[in-house]
């Protein structure tokens, strides 16, 4: 998740938000390098070596 | 001439946008922002470490402003980083608006533009409204356009830079090449002057981060960003002298006093 290898129970992207905390907080998800929407996280399965992209807003120029 | 500037049918009253990174502190970055009068303001995406919520106080921050915002890919160094980039932006900012940012070289962080047109193109079919970082090059522009775009935002200098206009001829080129489409510089201005200078050459606004947050006063700057901008239009609309080699007497000449003594 995020560039970190990362054991976690989760078996949907929906689930994992939920385990790493994220439940409501405002966050955009990317499974793979593909946008997953967040009314589509919780039929998107995870397997092994998923790389999870999870990002919040911050400062930009 | 104090008009507004229309992009993707959006009337704005300012024509300066503002960067919200690298700010002292979030009550500075407050105040600069509302110092600059700046409707648009710039944001990004980023990793977040669980259960810091720094991104969330952020977004409140922002939203409490009551600006508009405009999410970039800064960063991104590949087509499918700033497409996927975008995507997640529009669903986390509420906003078809993208300042697509693809990097092609890490030193001058210079566009990669043939990515940055690819990448138009498919945000541009995804119903995204694109403003493109590029370079003031004129076949690039119309790439850009034709590929989507409706507003083009070509760089002064290299971001974070503060070098000014480095190419006059080249934006003065791109202006000239196509007068109806809104041209914003975005990257390299450092000073008020140099703000002052992109709109005297008729751009439609200006695009400053850096020069507001990492300077001495943020606050002040950024009102004097505002009053360059304002400045600078108004000179534009006011149809400024050429430049000329040798001096042309000021004052009028008939009726000097002694003015053929000397030869009598």
């Amino acid at each position: 998740m995020n560039g970190k290898e990362l054991e976690v129970g989760a078996t949907t992207l929906a689930a994992l938000l939920d385990e790493l905390d994220y439940r409501d907080v405002v966050v955009a998800t990317a499974l793979n390098q593909n946008f997953v929407r967040a009314v589509d996280r919780y039929e998107t399965l995870l397997e092994a070596g998923d790389a999870v992209e999870i990002l919040t807003p911050k400062q930009g120029g | 001439m104090q008009d507004g500037l229309s992009v993707y049918g959006t009337q704005l009253s300012s024509r300066l946008l503002v960067g919200t990174a690298q700010y002292p502190s979030p009550a500075i970055l407050s105040g600069a922002i509302k110092a600059s009068g700046a409707e648009v303001v710039t944001v990004s995406l980023r990793r977040e470490a669980g259960g810091s919520r720094a991104g969330e106080s952020f977004w409140t921050l922002i939203r409490e402003l009551g600006v508009k915002v405009l999410p970039n890919t800064a960063g991104c160094r590949t087509v499918k980083e700033a497409v996927t980039t975008a995507q997640m932006a529009r669903e986390v900012f509420a906003t078809s608006w993208i300042k697509l940012e693809v990097i092609g070289e890490d030193d001058t962080l210079q566009p990669d533009v043939f990515g940055l047109v690819e990448a138009a193109g498919i945000l541009a079919r995804d119903g995204f409204q694109v403003f493109p970082y590029m370079t003031e090059d004129l076949v690039v522009a119309e790439k850009l356009l034709g590929a989507g775009c409706e507003v083009l935002m070509p760089w002064g200098a290299p971001i974070g830079s503060g070098r000014g206009l480095n190419n006059r001829f080249g934006l003065e080129a791109l202006r000239k090449h196509f007068p109806e489409v809104p041209l914003v510089v975005d990257a390299g201005i450092g000073t008020p002057s140099h703000a002052a200078a992109a709109m005297e050459l008729g751009y439609d606004g200006v695009l400053i981060n850096t020069a507001i947050a990492k300077s001495g006063d943020p606050v002040t700057i950024a009102r004097a960003f505002a009053l360059a901008v304002d400045a600078g239009r108004l000179a534009y609309g006011a149809d400024p002298i050429m430049p000329r080699d040798m001096a042309e007497p000021s004052t009028p000449q008939l009726g000097r006093a002694f003015v053929d003594l000397s030869h009598a």
